[in-house]
Formats: structure tokens, C-alpha cells, sequence
């Protein structure tokens, strides 16, 4: 429908919507995150939280310690190699509708740190990422932005044909294999099903 | 408080027999250390920490050593009492492959106990009377110890878009590797 | 060289110098519960996890399990050059940046012999001070809000924080991650409207104290709750290796301000706050008394603070090659004794670095504190120690 007559419409008591929308703008509206700090950015994360960068105010209302009752895991801070099955089995035992922000440089890629040998290079190796925010750390209003960003992915969701949410999926993939801990590294490295590993450009000049 | 060579003196004074060396620091940001035989460790450990004059109770720092020919742990000592210090004081071990044992100062000083423990992770040296040795920062099944200059790291980011230098010359072995894989794999 | 009779003389002293914690006997029969916290749980300052073995609600086994964020600090450091390792420490201790970079740039100009200007020490005093006052305020926030009220002295904590962040924010660049000290002095100097700037919040930060203290220090629950759990002996608290707030309120009086007078602390005139008890009662007193030191240090600091360089025109700060040798450079950071241990070989990068973390050596007495206590207890007691992850696992 034209959103200009939805919009007189409107101004003259009648609310036109759909479906689609009004489920997506209750979902988007009320999305609690999980209590889940690992490194520096969960200071910068509880300072959004704080009286001055408030993210209650977008939805947020709660950070919820337990993954059945949460919607939203920012992972921030350093995913190591020793917290990764942790991370994907807390993943796991989270209900859909489920999202995942990777907040700062090191749970996009590893960071600083992607010498350790401990570090995981990045947490989307092993679980699907909806929005990553750059930063060492990254202020608040950035994780605010990416908030807003991730709203604006889920209104943007139809809820049947190829790009419907994996809840109303029912040949998605919902349950993640957990990384265990192998002798020299975690096995397996990584998600291919994930995770596609990039081509090495093989030319030396690069 | 004593300098160096004085208490040195009285090491060899209350403990008979000891082996105790002067290690010298080239730079005059700390003073020379103490080389002790581990053998008598403990009990030179037990003179400093007893002693009137010393009485060094407080060990701030043990930290581990990877030197070409052995391990070393080097133990800083201060004293809280006296509001002296630093004494420090250092045991090698035999080589680096199979005599890798020295004894625990964690009878001696309580706050050995983590920090002998992170050393045993991450160098492998094995400390004989320690009350729980076991891996502090790694997980429990590692094999390695990665401190140690010789360790060859996992190959897990050596599959970067723009690989350069080394990290480009493991990625191409391992990729020339998989390769030969798969094609021993069809053929046969 | 030990003849066999000094060794076995050695040997019973050994078991009996141990200091280790008395076993507690369960009171039924039965298993034992074993629980482990973290490293996913609400109370633990970030991954972390404790093995309880509970009897009911008592512990009677508890065990710390520790690298969850390791992330090879030293070992990066040691392929790196000496300034390229100054933004690593600042990820140490991610609440008090300011000091972790100190604590580097003392031991690195210890390696040199590399003299800092005045002014600079002037400013890293008032930093320090700044970046000591807001992590008390935050760690007794959090201390709080684990024994259940939700939060709100966490919010008035953070907003005192915020403060003070923006005043790093407008110093340096950044609000947490300041990469601010160089070897030698700071990267930049204050303008005069940033001075008087901070003396306006500083103005305002003894006004916090005094609410803090009104709302909490007389507080039945708090006192209930914390007064007479977790006790710390001061002979077991030294041999430990515990420093900072910790060993004060064990009233153990050992502050590396006064005993080694690093930069420019002896011309300060404070004091060290010290508890009588040990308990948990008296290391958050110990906090709001230490606020209240380092506003006197700050107010003594900004008005003494002169114009001039921050930064040695000759020093060396890229290519540095210092001399061959040992440096062991420590300070008291909010969370207690912070040291580099450097062993340079000449070359650009250290060839060994480490890093004495007071946050781990602080928890090696743990167990011994949470023997024989609730569960919900353990938790007070455990953010009594005030730690912060980033430096226990480095």
C-alpha cells in the first residue's frame, strides 16, 4: 500500500499495516541482549548501558544472564581458544530468533592479540555474525549504531520466501558443533559450513 | 640493607655447602643477582626469608627464562618488614629437553604457587614438591609450551587475503599440501 | 652439596611451613555438590571460573581455573619493539589503563637510565590519581550490585567515570585505551583550559565521596553481609604475595608510593589508609578512604603543576636499543603491585618481558578466604579482591 494514504489514513484514526511488519517491529523493539562480557569492550558495553549512552531506551531493557531468555549476544572482547566451546555452546542454548553482534577488532578478526597462539581469529569462524562494529574499543554511540543497525535488519526480514528468519526455517541449520579441545590447536579450526576460508592470493608482491 | 657480596657471604655462612654465584646485571637498573645451585634452594630460601637482617617475606615475581642452553626461574624478592629489597635470586636447569626439574619455593613463600604453575605451562619446567602442578593457562590436554623460543605456532591465520613473507610461505605449503591430498585421493 | 640430614631436616620443615589452607570436613553424608562458576556467570568480573564443592551451602573445595582470555601478551611483546608494546599494556588492566602504561614507561626508562621532565611527572600523577579514584568507584559499584541492589551504585560510579573519561577523551584521544605514556614523558602536553577543566571535576569528586559513604558505609545489609566474611590474616596475606588495597586492609602498611617513591610521590603529602579486620568490610573502606587520599594528591598536584616540557627533546623514543641487562620497574596500581621484569639483549625487541600481575597473585589466597563459607558469600569475597581478567590471564 502507498505509504502516503497509510499515512492520511492514519491521521484519521485507521492504522493499515501487515502482518510482516507488525511482527517484526515487536520483535525489533524488545530485543534482550545476554549478560556476556569477555574483555575490554564489556567495560564499553556496560557503559552503554550506564545513565548517559542508555540502551534501554531502544529496547534493551534487560540484560538477561541466562541464554534461554536472551535474544541479542555481543560478543565482546577477545574470543580465546580456550573460551570458544563455551561461546558456541552458549550460542547453542539460545532460542531463536537469535542474533549475534561481534563488537570490537578482536571478536571480528582477532585484534591486536591475532599472534597469540591463543587467540581465536575472530568468532565468526564458528558461529554466523549479523553485525561486526570496528574498534579497539569502540565507543558506545558505535555500539548504539550497530544496535540501530541490527533493528533495521530485522524490519527489513520477510517472513516467508528465501531470506525468512531461520525460526520460521525449518531446514536451517540451528544447532552449531562445538570446537573441542585438541592437543595443538582446537579441532575443528573452524565452521566451513560457516566460515568459507579464503583463497590465499598466491602472487609474493602482494 | 647488605649489598650483593655481603649477602652472598651470608648465605655461604648460615648454609654450609651452598653454590651460590653472582650473576651480574651489565645494566645498573638492578643489582647483580644470586645464582643458586638448585639442590640447596630451599634451604637458602629458608635462610632469606628467616633471617633478622633480611627478612625477606614478600616474593613479588617469579618469572621463567628461555636461554639457548637451559630454563631459568628468577625470583624477586623484598621485604615488607624492613622495607628493602630487591633480592633476586635464579636456578637454571640442567638442559632444556629431559632435566627440566627444579625444586618449588611454594613451601617457602605461598605466592610461588600460581606463578610456578603458569611456568610449568608455558616452559615446561617441572617443579619438584610443588602441591598442584598443573596447566594454569592453557587447557588441560596441550602439548606444547609456547613461551619457549622454538615453539611453531598453529597454522590458523595463515589464510589471510593479503598473506606476505611467512605467513604467504606456510599458507603455500599447506595449500601445495592439500592439494597433493586430494589428488592422491582421486587417483587412487 | 647437602648432606642427607640437612635435606631431610628440609623436608620436615617443609610440610610444616605451608601454609596451606586446613581441610573442612563435610557436616552429612553424602556427595558433594561439585559446582563450577563461570566462566559464563553474572558475578565473575569477566571469564572466569571457580570449581566449588559445596556441603549444602558451605564450600568445602574450591579451585580457580584461569586462562580464559590469555592472549599471549608476552609472548607478542617479545617479537615487537619496546614502543610498539606500550598499546598491549594498555589492555592489561582494562579499567586503569593510565597506570598499566606507567608501569612500562618506568621500567623501560629504568632500562635506559632516560631522566622525565617535571611537568610529565606531574601529569602522570594526576592521571594516576584520576584513573585510582574511578576504578575504586567502579569496583565498589560492582562489589555492590553483587550483593544485590541492581545496580545503582554502579550507575552513580559510572557517572563520576564519565567524568573522568572525558577528560582522558580530550587528554589523549581516547576514553579508555590512552596509549599516553612514552619513555621519557607523555606523548602530549595539557592546555591550561584542560587543567582547569580537571580542577573542576576534582572539585566535584569529594562531593561523590562523601555521597558514596553516606548511602553504603552505614547500610545494615552491607555491614551484615561483608563484616567478619573473608577474613585475611596479615602473615598469610605477605607470604601470599598480596599488595595493594588487599594487604592494607590486612593492615599490613607496605604502599610502593611511600616505599619506593616512584616519580614524584615523595613530595606529596598523604597517608595509608589501613584495616583492622581484614575482612570484607574493611577492603571496601579501604577504597572510599584511598578516594579520598587521591583527591588530596590530586589537589596538592594541580596546584603545584608548573608549564615546561613533557617530553625530553633528545630521548629516544623509536629505534630504542637499550643496553644490554635487567629492569624491574613497579608501581602501585589500583589493583596492587604492577611490575615489567625487561631482560634486554641489545636489540629492538626485549628478550624477555614479563608482567607481574597483581590481580593473579592477589587470588592465590581464594581458597583459603572461602573455607567453610555460604556460596553467596564466596561472591562478595571474590569481588572483594577486585579483579580484573585482562591482567590475571594476560
Amino acid at each position: 500500500m502507498d505509504e502516503g494514504l497509510k499515512i492520511e489514513l492514519g491521521k484519521q484514526g485507521v492504522l493499515v499495516t501487515t502482518i510482516q511488519e507488525l511482527y517484526n517491529w515487536g520483535r525489533r523493539n524488545s530485543i534482550w541482549p545476554m549478560q556476556f562480557g569477555l574483555a575490554c569492550c564489556a567495560i564499553e558495553m556496560i557503559a552503554t548501558t550506564m545513565a548517559r549512552y542508555d540502551l534501554a531506551r531502544f529496547g534493551a531493557e534487560v540484560f538477561r544472564p541466562s541464554p534461554r531468555q536472551a535474544d541479542l549476544m555481543i560478543i565482546s572482547g577477545t574470543v580465546t581458544k580456550k573460551m570458544a566451546p563455551q561461546v558456541v555452546r552458549l550460542y547453542n542454548q539460545m532460542a531463536e530468533p537469535r542474533y549475534v553482534i561481534a563488537m570490537g577488532a578482536c571478536a571480528i578478526s582477532g585484534g591486536p592479540f591475532k599472534q597469540g597462539y591463543n587467540v581465536l581469529k575472530g568468532i565468526d569462524r564458528y558461529i554466523p555474525v549479523d553485525v561486526h562494529i570496528p574498534g579497539c574499543p569502540p565507543r558506545p554511540e558505535a555500539l548504539i549504531q550497530a544496535f540501530m543497525t541490527l533493528q533495521k535488519k530485522i524490519d527489513g526480514q520477510h517472513l516467508t520466501g528465501e531470506d525468512r528468519p531461520r525460526h520460521l526455517n525449518s531446514e536451517a541449520q540451528g544447532e552449531f558443533p562445538v570446537p573441542v579441545f585438541g592437543e595443538h590447536d582446537l579441532e575443528p579450526a573452524s565452521n566451513p559450513g560457516v566460515w568459507p576460508v579464503p583463497v590465499v592470493n598466491k602472487s609474493a608482491n602482494s | 640493607m647488605k649489598t650483593v657480596e655481603e649477602i652472598k657471604s651470608a648465605i655461604e655462612a648460615a648454609v654450609p655447602g651452598a653454590p651460590v654465584e653472582i650473576a651480574p646485571n651489565p645494566n645498573p637498573a638492578l643489582p647483580h643477582s644470586l645464582r643458586v645451585a638448585p639442590e640447596c634452594a630451599l634451604a637458602v630460601a629458608k635462610f632469606l626469608r628467616d633471617d633478622e637482617e633480611l627478612k625477606l617475606d614478600f616474593l613479588s615475581n617469579v618469572t621463567g627464562v628461555d636461554w639457548p642452553e637451559s630454563l631459568e626461574a628468577v625470583y624477586h624478592l623484598y621485604s615488607v618488614e624492613k622495607k628493602h629489597g630487591p633480592v633476586i635470586i635464579r636456578m637454571h636447569t640442567v638442559n632444556r629437553t629431559d632435566q627440566v626439574e627444579l625444586p618449588s619455593l611454594t613451601p617457602i613463600w605461598r605466592s610461588a604457587e600460581f606463578q610456578e604453575r603458569e611456568i610449568f605451562d608455558l616452559y615446561g619446567i617441572v617443579f619438584t614438591g610443588h602441591p598442584d602442578l598443573r596447566r594454569l593457562l592453557m587447557w588441560e590436554g596441550f602439548k606444547d609450551h609456547p613461551m619457549r623460543k622454538d615453539y611453531r605456532e598453529p597454522d590458523d591465520f595463515e589464510y589471510e587475503p593479503t598473506a606476505h613473507d611467512e605467513v604467504l610461505k606456510r599458507a603455500q605449503a599447506n595449500q601445495a599440501v592439500a592439494a597433493g591430498q586430494k589428488e592422491s585421493g582421486a587417483g587412487a | 652439596m647437602s648432606d642427607t640430614q640437612s635435606h631431610s631436616a628440609i623436608l620436615a620443615d617443609r610440610l610444616e611451613g605451608w601454609n596451606r589452607p586446613t581441610a573442612i570436613v563435610p557436616q552429612n553424608e553424602g556427595e558433594l555438590l561439585e559446582v563450577a562458576m563461570g566462566p559464563h556467570h553474572p558475578s565473575t568480573h569477566g571469564v572466569f571460573r571457580m570449581d566449588v564443592a559445596l556441603d549444602g551451602e558451605r564450600v568445602i573445595r574450591l579451585r580457580p581455573v584461569f586462562g580464559y582470555l590469555h592472549r599471549n601478551h608476552e609472548k607478542i611483546a617479545e617479537g615487537i619493539s619496546y614502543l610498539a608494546s606500550m598499546p598491549y599494556t594498555d589492555r592489561l588492566d582494562y579499567i586503569c589503563p593510565i597506570t598499566n602504561n606507567w608501569a612500562y614507561a618506568l621500567a623501560v626508562e629504568k632500562l635506559t637510565g632516560q631522566a622525565v621532565p617535571e611537568r610529565a611527572e606531574y601529569l602522570r600523577v594526576i592521571l594516576g590519581e584520576l584513573t585510582r579514584y574511578q576504578n575504586h568507584a567502579s569496583s565498589i559499584g560492582f562489589l555492590i550490585q553483587e550483593m544485590g541492589a541492581s545496580g545503582t551504585p554502579l550507575m552513580y560510579a559510572y557517572r563520576e567515570r564519565e567524568k573522568i573519561l572525558d577528560l582522558f577523551e580530550e587528554l589523549t584521544g581516547a576514553r579508555m585505551m590512552v596509549n599516553y605514556m612514552r619513555f621519557g614523558g607523555c606523548r602530549v602536553d595539557a592546555s591550561q583550559g584542560w587543567l582547569e577543566r580537571t580542577r573542576k571535576v576534582v572539585a566535584g569528586l569529594a562531593g561523590f565521596a562523601d555521597e558514596f559513604d553516606r548511602l553504603l558505609s552505614t547500610n545494615e545489609i552491607l555491614m551484615a553481609r561483608t563484616q567478619g566474611v573473608g577474613v585475611l590474616r596479615p602473615e598469610l596475606a605477605v607470604n601470599a604475595g598480596v599488595t595493594g588495597p588487599m594487604l592494607r586492609a590486612s593492615s599490613v602498611n607496605y604502599d610502593i608510593r611511600k616505599v619506593d617513591g616512584y616519580g614524584i610521590y615523595s613530595r606529596f603529602n598523604f597517608r595509608v589508609p589501613l584495616g583492622d579486620h581484614g575482612d570484607v568490610y574493611d577492603r571496601y573502606m579501604i577504597r572510599v578512604l584511598e578516594m579520598r587520599e587521591s583527591i588530596k594528591i590530586l589537589e596538592q598536584a594541580l596546584k603545584e603543576i608548573q608549564p615546561g616540557p613533557v617530553m625530553d627533546p633528545k630521548a629516544k623514543i623509536r629505534g630504542l636499543r637499550p643496553k644490554a641487562g635487567e629492569a624491574y620497574g613497579r608501581i602501585e596500581a589500583p589493583k596492587g603491585e604492577l611490575g615489567f621484569y625487561l631482560i634486554s639483549d641489545g636489540g629492538p625487541n626485549p628478550y624477555r618481558y614479563r608482567v607481574r600481575p597483581p590481580s593473579l597473585i592477589n587470588l592465590t589466597v581464594l581458597e583459603d578466604m572461602c573455607l567453610g563459607v555460604n556460596v553467596a558469600d564466596v561472591v562478595l569475597i571474590f569481588g572483594s579482591v577486585d579483579i580484573v581478567l585482562g591482567e590475571v590471564d594476560r
